[in-house]
């Protein structure tokens, strides 16, 4: 079973099609519920404290706002732990502030340069495409192999 | 500071979304509950959230999925039902995460269509998907859809 990053990474139709073709799907709420899950101290809405944006220097220079190391620091362990990334070009509901588009872009970046198989796809807009985003998707994760039946 | 006291520990939630006109959330819901009593399912407009022990929330996907799996779709959830948090009950208007959910349902018949394709091949040759947005359409040609429609007057 292959461990896939997801982009927008709280995309309900790739979250459900990457687990239903057998494959783990990587995206934000895995993070999230690791530190509502976690005790310490209250920190909400999210629980992000002030680690995280520590923790985020391992992908973002100091210099970059802390909004993105903060995000990076519940995002950047799922891009390392990933074996694979599907990635919808078009996406306006990862439109957000810019601590969200400058991490979008970095997320991008980091997914691209990492070197795994990565699927380019934007959202179908008629049932053609939908056919054929579906079947994407299907061969991608099927090529990747060790699927769980 | 205070101190941070979570709940539901070792637990995971999902969001299970109903797009179909052959089953109801509240069918589902019963029999959710029929397949894991120990788990919690909260009823909602779109379909379920249910939170257990990873295996009872996998067995229930896995068993309501079958109902109707071409309309029957499964997201995983950070936080557990009606926390204070993110339940709008406390925030007012939309829950946090619910345009993103409210963006892709407008998609979903299209992927729904894809799956019965997945599920039931017809045979016919699938198309190429497309990997990149259209282009914006260029200024001279919009110019020229203009002057097409409009001629100029004088």
């Amino acid at each position: 079973m292959a461990k896939v990053f997801i982009y927008p990474t709280t995309s309900l139709i790739l979250t459900d099609l990457v687990k239903r073709f057998g494959h783990e799907p990587l995206g934000a709420a895995i993070g999230i519920r690791e530190r509502v899950q976690a005790a310490g101290f209250d920190s909400p809405p999210l629980q992000i404290t002030p680690e995280e944006p520590k923790k985020g220097l391992k992908w973002a220079a100091v210099e970059v706002p802390s909004g993105v190391r903060g995000r990076m620091a519940i995002l950047g362990p799922r891009i390392e732990e990933a074996d694979a990334a599907i990635i919808v070009n078009d996406a306006d509901l990862a439109f957000g502030c810019m601590g969200c588009a400058r991490t979008n872009e970095l997320l991008i970046y980091l997914l691209r340069t990492k070197g795994m198989p990565v699927l380019d796809l934007v959202y179908p807009t008629s049932e053609e495409e939908g056919i054929a985003f579906v079947a994407a998707i299907r061969k991608f994760l099927r090529e990747l192999g060790g699927a769980k039946p | 500071m205070k101190r941070y006291t979570p709940s539901y520990v070792g637990t995971v939630t999902v969001y299970i979304f109903i797009e179909s006109t052959e089953i109801t959330p509240e069918d589902i819901a019963v029999r959710a509950y029929e397949i894991a009593p120990r788990a919690m399912v909260k009823e909602t407009c779109f379909g379920l959230e249910v939170t257990g022990k990873p295996e009872e929330v996998d067995g229930i996907v896995e068993k309501i999925r079958a109902f109707d799996p071409a309309h029957i779709f499964v997201k995983d959830r950070g936080f557990p039902p009606g926390d204070p948090r993110r339940c709008r009950a406390n925030l007012g208007g939309a829950r946090p995460g619910f345009h993103g959910h409210e963006f892709e349902l407008t998609l979903i018949d299209r992927i729904s269509r894809g799956l019965e394709e997945d599920l039931h091949p017809s045979g016919a040759p699938v198309p190429a998907a497309r990997s990149r947005p259209r282009p914006p359409l260029p200024v001279d040609q919009l110019e020229k859809i203009l002057s097409e429609e409009e001629p100029a007057h004088g």
